[in-house]
């Protein structure tokens, strides 16, 4: 019987031949934790071998989440990450160089790799081919100091994709509507494994955006096979050698097998206050919002600005609308700036938040007030998600938040004259 | 150290999916690395109530998929300064579980519908059982798997890792 991408991965890493349910030691990749969970990995670090690392190029520290800091707390917390790095010689990326996903996008993640990260949407890297989850502060400290960790190889669910995309209609509506399929646990300890023709044609960055919300329906990993695109977007990095085609078996063993017709999907939005509390853009048509949050490591890249640009070009926001655009790098934000989509967003009246996580989990920069309702680009909805659990906030793709930013009320992209 | 073999208190009901936000929301980011500070927050987006009410030993008692969202392993560390002996769910998320278990706390799973907010009740962790001394009834909990329990009996993945220097599976 042949095996899932999870089961390769796991076998290669752990010098074993592994199947789904087995409890493996594996060699890890890259270790990471950000500046809200960094500090906490850190300590515990510190009394396993007294903080000393097993790599330290495989180890990471990114300032995002908290960027520029918002107060002296914060800020003696980001004292303290670069300090660790300073005596450990471990990677630091600055507040400003981007969110962690999309930095271990652009600078890590290879096919094949296992990457392990404080922060749940560590699986973003899976739109590369990387066995990628996220863990607690204790899991990646022992990481740091001992560079494995224990896995439990997961079940999988093939997720088959045919068909193509309608226009204003791409990523983020398809995995809305799949974890609407699968429930907000449907997935939990399960490997989603992603394969079809509307896959072998989706762009990194959308394969990205699927990859990141898998753990929204409870996943380990959202895993895409290899191929030119992945090729092709390595070599854009510099990393053309670290290229490997990787792909199921074509008899491997799937717990459950979804197929989805990408022809027949539509604009989709996550109603407050669950992920999987899904329904199309249109039932909720003339719905008021008050603020758009239009980024993160879900949407935050240059074809997700690129999109908002293609609305929002030579028109304004609704004057009653907050419109919040946050790169999700330096690299996006470069990009952005070289071919005009800045120019475009500042022109329709939003505001540009340096690369970093933002508004997204409520500690900084577009926390929202009593009663609010904001339309986000983000991940999760859950209630005080946004800093006040008295708010509520809506998930969409950046081309429904756009169109939505004009008019003032969630509307569907299609409608855009 | 070795969590206690008999567990006993009252139990705080939850419903279904209660996320790392309602747990300790993350407008409380500044507080992390001043626990004492960041516990008195505990569950309040859940239950306001709770922080002040829960009494060392008490149970957080929780419907399915407890603890989805964000890694933050201060999700399990304030509910264990809280002095909560142990969660009992329905299911809960992946990343939760590991946290809870990597910070000596038990998360064990059972049909929680049994259980009524306040009742008194009693869990033994060898035998697998959990008594709700108030109704009489009685359930058994799921299998943890052997290096998770090893993690526990030492209290904690840190403690367990300094132990052993590695892991034994």
């Amino acid at each position: 019987m042949g095996k899932t991408l999870s089961e390769k991965i796991l076998s290669e890493k752990s010098g074993a031949d592994v199947r789904a349910g087995d409890i493996v030691i594996a060699q890890v990749d890259l270790a990471f934790a950000q500046d809200t969970t960094g500090p906490l990995t850190v300590r515990q670090c510190k009394e396993v071998k007294h903080g000393r690392l097993a790599n330290p190029q495989r180890t990471a520290i990114f300032l995002d989440h908290a960027i520029p800091s918002p107060n002296q707390q914060l800020s003696n917390d980001h004292q303290f990450l670069r300090r660790f790095a300073e005596e450990t010689g471990c990677q630091i990326f600055e507040g400003g160089s981007g969110i962690c996903h999309q930095l271990v996008a652009e600078k890590f993640a290879n096919p094949g790799d296992i990457i392990v990260g404080a922060d749940s949407h560590t699986v973003t890297a899976g739109g590369l081919g990387a066995f990628a989850t996220g863990m607690g502060s204790s899991d990646i400290a022992v990481v740091f100091a001992l560079g494995k960790t224990w896995f439990r190889v997961p079940e999988t669910f093939k997720i088959t994709i045919n068909g193509k995309f309608q226009k204003w209609v791409g990523a983020k509506d398809l995995v809305l509507h799949l974890i609407g399929v699968l429930g907000a646990d449907g997935a939990t300890y399960k490997a989603l494994e992603f394969d079809g023709n509307a896959v072998a044609s989706m762009t990194i960055s959308q394969r990205l955006t699927v990859a990141n919300m898998a753990v929204e329906a409870g996943a380990k990993v959202g895993i895409f096979p290899s191929d030119n695109m992945t090729r092709r977007y390595l070599a854009s990095q510099g990393r053309s050698s670290k290229y490997q085609a990787l792909r199921p078996d074509a008899d491997a063993e799937y717990e459950r097998a979804i197929a989805l017709d990408a022809s027949e999907l539509e604009p989709m939005v996550a109603m407050p206050h669950a992920v999987n509390n899904v329904t199309p853009v249109k039932m909720l048509a003339g719905t008021k919002i008050d603020q758009v949050f239009i980024g993160t490591c879900t949407n935050g890249r240059l074809e997700d600005l690129a999109a908002a640009a293609a609305i929002l070009k030579s028109k304004k926001r609704n004057q009653r609308v907050r419109l919040i655009v946050a790169p999700a790098s330096q690299q996006v934000l470069s990009k952005a700036m070289r071919i005009g989509y800045i120019q475009i967003l500042v022109a329709a009246g939003a505001m540009i938040l340096p690369p970093g996580c933002a508004a997204c989990l409520g500690v900084h920069q577009g926390v929202l007030g009593d009663n609010e309702v904001c339309l986000s680009t983000a991940n999760r909805n859950f209630k005080g998600r946004m800093g006040n659990p008295e708010a509520s906030i809506y998930l969409a793709s950046p081309a429904t938040a756009a169109a939505s930013a004009l008019t003032g009320e969630i509307t569907d992209p299609r409608e855009v004259k | 150290m070795m969590p206690e073999t008999v567990l006993r208190g009252r139990a705080f009901k939850f419903g279904d999916n209660i996320s790392t936000d309602h747990i300790i929301p993350g407008k409380y980011a500044h507080l992390r690395s001043d626990l004492p500070e960041l516990a008195k927050h505990v569950m309040e987006d859940a239950d306001p109530t709770f922080a002040n009410q829960v009494k060392p030993g008490d149970f957080i008692v929780a419907g399915k998929n407890f603890g989805l969202g964000s890694s933050r392993e201060h999700a399990a560390l304030v509910i264990k300064m809280a002095g909560v002996s142990a969660i009992l769910a329905k299911s809960v998320a992946r990343i939760f579980f590991r946290n809870a278990i990597n910070q000596g706390l038990p998360v064990l799973i059972c049909d929680t519908d049994k259980i009524s907010a306040g009742d008194e009740i009693e869990v033994n962790l060898t035998a697998s059982t959990v008594s709700d001394l108030t109704n009489g009834v009685k359930l058994t909990f799921g299998k943890i798997p052997k290096v998770m329990l090893d993690i526990l009996s030492e209290g904690g993945l840190i403690p367990y890792i300094t132990k052993h220097g590695d892991f034994k599976l």
